[in-house]
């Protein structure tokens, strides 16, 4: 009877082994292969290296087949490899604005110096199941074009020429970079870490927060100024070397957010910017986090602080879903001894009440 | 998972350098919570993370280390981190309580006595003993600097208004060296005096927190009361089914669907060791 509460190592390791059979499958169907997941399921790899913090497809793509699918599960694996990496240094800032874009929209708008680029999007597809799909064949190519010669500035620039936006905090290359898986996250958070943190945070966390500013919780009067989606270089300043180095390509999505202006007695009005950031293909994701940043410069910017959306420490603290997924499931260990004392304490207070009641009775005969 | 391509203890050197930087600085301030860049570590937030950080970075070649959980060594958790370092820093593992330098625990503190150098390591899923009554980290750790523990006082106040005793049974605050209030982790408050004046160092990681805390040895360790509602360690009033202690803190088992019951250590060790003690006892008196 006693065992029966007991794990053992031997029960573990035989759960372990009819995990990996289940995650296996039917031996009849053949496996997925890495570059199966990394090609058709691209957009789950570019969340988990997103909210794993780690940009790596392969690496990516193997944590979502041993996690049989759960993303959240996925994103845990990556980031425990990744703890481990060594660190050499930071790359130089990115620059979003020399892009090779895949897709670029501007709800801002309808048209402006290098156009709008639809690229590969489910906007505007009827959500209709493909039975044809079901079958698999093949996919009609695509249609090609010169890709503009013309620049594709970023649409907050082309309002920052006329004033009509805050500026953007200028690029400090040789100012320390905050990092809160290096050093753990003080508060207030100033918006670097911020940053950093709704970056590394859990896309539905966000996209409900975000939603929560649009129903008058912290309300932003945000408009997508920009969305856009491609291809940037990533620059490393080695110091034997003495300048920048190229280390590769990565794909990133950046949204621009235009809000609510503010002005005051020394100030003209200017509208005031929102910004999200992913790795990869992550419109829902960059939409959101640019709304939730937005919301959560309410301090900076002088508004008062009501809804979660802007409380900082709520939204800092509870994004991360590989905290709150350990920290929710842990529920499932034994909790047997702390159990017992409140079992204890609520078994002396029912005798108690037990004990007052017949003392009334006996005082009312 | 290959041990080959990780480091002693799986930490980088560098990692444990700043874990032990906190560890240094917690024990400086007894009872003072520590902030330390916590990493991800191969099993999740909420399931020992910090004090497997802890236990990672004191660990040396020499160590003989014990986990338990729940006051057990088998359970599946305990299970899993013994294993874990086995694998990752090759150390002897224990379930003796003497035997051990290093005890990494979950929700108890051994009934045996721990002595000098031995180093018992607690995990941690909130270390704020102040975070129930204020959810804000910048508020709690604006009370901790003044040493503005009414609320605190309040709360167990208003639980004997409310039930007639304090209705804390673990996690039961204590104050340490006459400063900070502390969050002993949830072991019951049977275990509380067990902290007091101990002669083994008491370490305490939240990973997912992000904090560090220590009572280093010999340390005044006080459960917070009222001098006309005094603490009292709970027990329940029966003795081990297996070994007969009535001193050591229970498990209760059911038995059936009928209300059976039967009362057992929660701690392993100590059970084992009373029962073949007996058994030992009981050939002596053959011969």
């Amino acid at each position: 009877m006693y065992v029966a509460v007991k794990g053992g190592e031997r029960a573990i390791e035989n759960a372990h082994a009819l995990l990996a059979h289940a995650r296996r499958g039917d031996p009849a169907v053949p496996e997925v292969s890495l570059e199966q997941i990394a090609g058709q399921l691209a957009l789950a790899v570019d969340r988990v290296m997103s909210e794993g913090s780690l940009y790596d497809r392969e690496l990516a793509a193997l944590a979502i087949k041993q996690a049989r699918g759960d993303l959240i599960e996925a994103i845990f694996l990556l980031r425990a490899f990744r703890t481990t990496a060594p660190r050499f240094g930071n790359s130089e800032p990115i620059d979003t604005a020399a892009m090779d874009i895949v897709r670029r929209i501007s709800a801002t708008f309808k048209d402006l110096p290098g156009g709008q680029v639809l690229g590969p999007t489910f906007d505007y597809t009827h959500r209709l199941l493909d039975h044809a799909l079901a079958a698999g064949g093949e996919v009609a190519h695509p249609a090609r074009a010169q890709a503009a010669e013309t620049a594709m500035p970023r649409v907050t620039d082309l309002l920052a020429l006329d004033d009509l936006i805050e500026r953007s905090v200028e690029a400090q290359c040789d100012a320390p970079v905050g990092d809160l898986t290096r050093e753990p996250l003080a508060l207030p958070a100033e918006r670097d870490l911020r940053l950093q943190n709704l970056s590394r945070g859990d896309e539905g966390f966000l996209l409900a927060l975000g939603y929560s500013t649009q129903r008058g919780y912290g309300r932003t009067h945000p408009f997508a100024g920009e969305i856009r989606f491609g291809e940037v270089e990533v620059e490393f300043v080695a110091e034997d070397v003495g300048f920048a180095v190229p280390l590769g390509r990565i794909e990133v999505t950046e949204c621009q957010m235009v809000n609510q202006f503010a002005g005051s007695a020394s100030e003209p009005p200017r509208f005031t910017r929102g910004y999200g950031l992913t790795f990869g293909q992550g419109e829902r994701k960059a939409i959101a986090m640019a709304l939730v940043d937005r919301a959560l410069r309410a301090r900076e910017l002088g508004e008062d602080v009501k809804a979660p959306a802007q409380d900082e420490e709520f939204v800092l603290m509870h994004s991360d879903n590989v905290h709150a997924t350990g920290f929710v499931e842990h529920l499932k260990l034994p909790h047997y001894v702390d159990f017992q004392a409140e079992l204890g304490l609520v078994r002396r207070l029912r005798a108690e009440f037990a004990a007052a009641r017949e003392g009334l009775a006996e005082a009312a005969e | 998972m290959s041990a080959a391509a990780y480091n002693f203890a799986y930490l980088d050197e560098q990692t444990k350098r700043m874990i032990r930087r906190a560890i240094l600085k917690a024990i400086a301030i007894p009872g003072y919570q520590v902030p330390f860049a916590s990493r991800e570590m191969p099993m999740p937030y909420g399931w020992g993370t910090g004090g497997v950080q802890v236990t990672a970075a004191i660990l040396g070649p020499d160590d003989i280390l014990k986990v338990i959980d729940q006051g057990s060594d088998d359970t599946t958790n305990a299970v899993s981190i013994r294993k874990f370092f086995a694998k990752t820093a090759g150390v002897r593992t224990t379930t003796q309580t003497a035997q051990a330098t290093v005890i990494q625990t979950r929700h108890r503190i051994p009934e045996a006595p721990l002595h000098e150098g031995q180093v018992l390591v607690f995990q941690v899923p909130i270390p704020e003993p102040l975070r129930f009554l204020e959810p804000r980290e910048t508020e709690t750790r604006r009370m901790h600097a003044l040493a503005d523990y009414g609320l605190m006082h309040v709360k167990l106040y208003e639980d004997i208004a409310r039930h007639g005793h304090i209705a804390t049974t673990y996690a039961y605050p204590v104050r340490v060296d006459g400063r900070y209030v502390t969050d002993p982790s949830p072991t019951p408050k049977f275990d509380n005096p067990k902290m007091n004046d101990c002669p083994a160092l008491q370490l305490f990681g939240a990973g997912r927190e992000k904090r560090i805390y220590a009572i280093p040895p010999y340390t005044q360790v006080v459960s917070l009361d009222f001098e006309d509602h005094q603490f009292a360690p709970y027990r329940h009033d029966a003795a081990c089914a297996l070994c007969g202690s009535t001193e050591s803190f229970l498990d209760e088992v059911v038995t059936d669907d009928r209300g059976g019951r039967m009362f057992l250590c929660s701690d392993t060790d100590y059970c084992e060791a009373r029962r073949s003690a007996i058994a030992q006892d009981g050939e002596m008196h053959r011969e």
